[in-house]
């Protein structure tokens, strides 16, 4: 590959990988909220 | 503003997450995507398509969460009455029709192409593709989808594996939002396996796949075709208009899926983290996965050159199993369930997307149970879908995806936007957008959605409607300004709507057996927008009945 098609490419698809698997771990790691916030 | 009734609601977060992101991540995922980007400047297609994606995406996501999940609150699990809480008017329920027509539509043709996976996983297994050659392989695709012959001996096989495609997401739907959220959790974690797979198969494959047939082959060429950036498209209309499609497209944007998932949320869940963690999911699966399958596996056996001229939406059927062979009978059948059982996870959890707006409306309104209103959704998508395979080769697939698949789309998504903020008013929807949320979402965005995703949607709106010949912005701007008018390209709507195309070939064509083909598909392309308008025209029926019952029972929202 060229380096500059290279060089996008890792940027983009790691950029994604990692904003995608950030959020996600968010999510995995926010606590259910309880019946009791729900009702506030 | 009256009651609400108890309803089903989604047994697990990821399972929610992973059914939205099943919903967006689709065919187009792994075939439009590559296409759009070797069409629209290579590496540089991803600035637009970035820009878009962050303008117009994620604000349409949480929109469409907000919008879903407010309604739910009243006990609306379709767009229909999930709009008509939102506004004063009564004309608004009627927009949303799109959100349940668009979706048995689709859901006609989609899962004729569903049934095409199940069936090439089988021919997969058994060899099927062993020995042929590219031809043959290209040749098998026109013989399944010409269902008068038979691959498997299997009289009417196209229909067959229709039917049973058709079935088992019927089933699933009948098990209600337990059913759709077993199927996201098997099928989104297989899909990204299978696709991680080929996907390092792609990456690493290299020159190695260059024969004295095709000597300049190479995966790399491949990729430097796909992420090259020619920076100078990036002033050009056509790209920026290629790009907001994309992204409109693959994010299921537009269709009434993602309001009647969100239905089901519990009134104060997060959607804010939860709409973005769907949206970069699908991301993920389409520019990480996507372009790392179908273009450098092309072009690794078959070079560059090859693959400018073909590719698109083929390359799928008629050329990957030939590819696939190249690497030995095992590992090509192994490649060729994973391709194929990859289409078939993403195309399954889209479809039964489908499914869920229609049946939330019958259990809504004419309290109906999920199992009877599956089944009745099974038998609509059977009467709509049959034309599409019967006749798939007189262009009555391409206009259900055009009419219901492309130009519904955008129309309702300008519509909601405009709804969502300038009638229900962006105070309230922000307010709607942040509620329960995990996550808070920038002000800017408030601002976003307010003007500039309307203005995007204005753009891809306008551009569709009225695109110039040969999608030439630039030359077509120049002629409008020295007094030679706007030149319509025949794919525009305008000139879809009187068959402009169609019309030109049919005055052309000097073959008499061309010429009755032709004339015969201008049959069946009326016949199929008529049987679309009928479907429309029937669901504003149903809803006025439904507001009439409601007028009735008392449970009109003020």
């Amino acid at each position: 590959m060229n380096p500059v098609a290279a060089v996008l490419m890792i940027v983009v698809q790691v950029t994604v990988t990692a904003i995608t698997g950030y959020f996600f771990w968010r999510v995995l790691k926010t606590p259910p909220k309880s019946e009791s916030e729900k009702e506030e | 503003m009256t009651e609400t009734k108890t309803t089903e609601q989604w047994g697990s977060r990821i399972g929610l997450i992973l059914a939205m992101a099943g919903n967006a991540v689709g065919l187009g995922n792994f075939l439009r995507f590559p296409e759009q980007a070797v069409e629209n400047g290579g590496g540089a297609f991803i600035i637009p398509y970035i820009v878009c994606f962050l303008l117009m995406g994620i604000p349409l996501l949480w929109i469409e969460w907000s919008m879903g999940r407010y309604g739910g609150k009243y006990g609306h699990h379709s767009t229909p009455f999930i709009l008509d809480t939102m506004a004063k008017k009564r004309l608004w329920k009627y927009f949303g029709v799109f959100g349940i027509f668009t979706n048995l539509a689709v859901a006609a043709y989609y899962c004729y192409i569903e049934s095409w996976t199940i069936s090439y996983v089988l021919h997969s297994i058994l060899g099927t593709f062993n020995g042929m050659n590219q031809t043959q392989v290209a040749h098998f695709f026109d013989t399944y989808v010409n269902i008068s012959k038979s691959t498997f001996g299997i009289p009417y096989e196209a229909v067959v594996f229709y039917v049973i495609c058709l079935l088992i997401n019927t089933w699933i739907l009948s098990r209600g939002l337990d059913g759709v959220e077993k199927v996201a959790k098997i099928g989104m974690p297989l899909l990204i396996m299978f696709g991680l797979f080929l996907a390092v198969r792609g990456l690493t494959l290299g020159t190695s796949g260059a024969t004295a047939a095709h000597p300049d082959a190479s995966a790399w060429a491949g990729l430097n075709f796909l992420w090259t950036p020619q920076l100078n498209s990036l002033w050009n209309p056509k790209v920026w208009l290629a790009a907001a499609g994309q992204i409109f497209f693959t994010l299921s944007v537009g269709m009434g899926t993602v309001h009647c998932y969100a239905a089901y949320v519990k009134s104060n869940d997060d959607i804010a983290l939860n709409a973005v963690s769907a949206g970069f999911m699908n991301e993920f699966v389409e520019i990480v996965l996507g372009s790392s399958i179908v273009i450098p596996i092309a072009a690794g056996y078959l070079g560059v050159n090859w693959l400018k001229a073909h590719v698109g939406f083929g390359l799928a059927f008629q050329t990957m199993p030939y590819l696939f062979e190249q690497w030995g009978p095992f590992l090509a059948a192994v490649a060729g369930v994973m391709w194929f059982g990859l289409l078939f996870f993403a195309g399954i959890t889209s479809s039964l997307a489908m499914g869920t707006p229609w049946l939330g409306f019958m259990e809504d309104e004419f309290n109906w149970n999920r199992k009877r209103a599956a089944w009745s959704f099974g038998l609509i998508v059977l009467i709509l879908g049959l034309p599409t395979v019967f006749f798939y080769n007189y262009g009555v697939f391409n206009q259900y995806d055009y009419w219901a698949g492309t130009v519904s789309l955008v129309v309702f998504a300008l519509a909601e936007s405009l709804l969502f903020s300038w009638v229900f008013g962006i105070e309230n929807g922000w307010r709607e957008i942040n509620e329960g949320g995990d996550i808070k979402v920038a002000k800017p965005f408030k601002f976003i959605i307010k003007y500039i995703t309307p203005l995007l949607l204005l753009f891809v709106f306008i551009g569709s409607f009225f695109k110039p010949r040969g999608n030439d912005w630039s030359l077509a701007f120049h002629n409008l300004f020295t007094g030679k008018g706007w030149i319509l390209d025949d794919s525009s709507v305008v000139k879809q709507w009187f068959n402009a195309g169609l019309h030109k070939q049919i005055a052309s064509a000097t073959n008499i057996d061309v010429l009755h083909h032709l004339k015969l598909e201008l049959t069946y392309v009326n016949g199929a927008r008529a049987l679309l308008s009928i479907v429309f025209i029937a669901l504003c029926v149903m809803v006025y009945v439904a507001y009439r019952k409601r007028v009735k029972e008392g449970r009109v929202s003020l």
